[in-house]
């Protein structure tokens, strides 16, 4: 997962996943939308795909390259275990509110008692 | 990280800052509990969790308060036991209410730079991090 992190941590890279999310692309669509050269988009995608995060397709002269979703899927896995942890937490505090809104209604029912 | 409680700020204010309250729901992974929860609500105050499990295996930090604005925002910094910040975090606090309800919006900076020399110059906002408080003493009328 630290390799998937690392390469995606490079901003040319996230935008080339980014426009993969969109379906697959060849590298000239590619190179035109990122406003890099053609050999800087080939090294970011030489690394993206070595860390299994998209795989190529050679389709007569071009080379059409897709996203993988095993690295997306482990990397939300990991995501969730720390979700999940806050989701509980703030279940628990719902709960600790709904208490702490019943003993205020119950205390402003006998301030305005006692005022009577 | 943001989150909507259904509830008065005042409230969620209280439950986020009074340690008896935050014993009841801030658990740390695989349900540790807070075992150690203090917190000094000035500026300067000093701040101390601990989260432990049955084995008494645990986790903490210990922070400084920077500010105090209550029911609306806290500010205070922290830093883990076990580093794994990479130094000092500063972690805002602010709690807005829309009608009855109260959206909390915490944010941690980080910086490397701020562990070094306190001042935290560079840093990157965090979605899931930490943060808590006792600030009983400034909240009478909730008690």
């Amino acid at each position: 997962m630290i390799e998937t992190l690392q390469a995606l941590a490079e901003p040319n890279r996230f935008q080339i996943v980014e426009l993969l999310r969109a379906g697959p692309r060849p590298v000239g669509d590619m190179v035109e939308q990122l406003g890099l050269r053609q050999p800087q988009v080939s090294k970011h995608l030489r690394v993206l795909s070595e860390a299994g995060l998209v795989h190529v397709r050679v389709d007569a002269q071009r080379r059409i390259y897709a996203l993988r979703a095993a690295p997306l899927r482990e990397l939300e896995q990991w995501i969730g275990r720390y979700r999940r942890i806050w989701e509980a937490n703030f279940q628990r505090l719902d709960a600790v509110l709904e208490e702490l809104k019943t003993k205020e209604k119950k205390r402003g029912r006998k301030k305005r008692t006692s005022a009577d | 990280m943001t989150r909507v409680f259904d509830a008065p700020r005042a409230l969620v204010f209280k439950a986020w800052t009074t340690p008896e309250l935050l014993k009841r729901w801030l658990y740390g992974p695989e349900d540790w509990r807070l075992a150690v929860c203090e917190f000094d609500p000035r500026v300067g105050g000093t701040v101390r969790f601990e989260w432990r499990d049955r084995t008494g295996k645990g986790m903490g930090l210990s922070g400084v308060c920077r500010e105090i604005a209550a029911p609306e925002k806290l500010v205070f910094t922290e830093t883990w036991d076990e580093d794994w910040t990479g130094g000092e975090t500063l972690v805002t606090m602010v709690f807005a209410e829309h009608a009855g309800k109260t959206t909390v919006t915490q944010t941690v900076l980080y910086s490397s730079q701020a562990a070094r020399d306190g001042a935290l110059k560079t840093g990157m906002e965090h979605g899931a991090a930490r943060s808590y408080d006792r600030l009983a003493e400034l909240l009478p009328s909730m008690a």
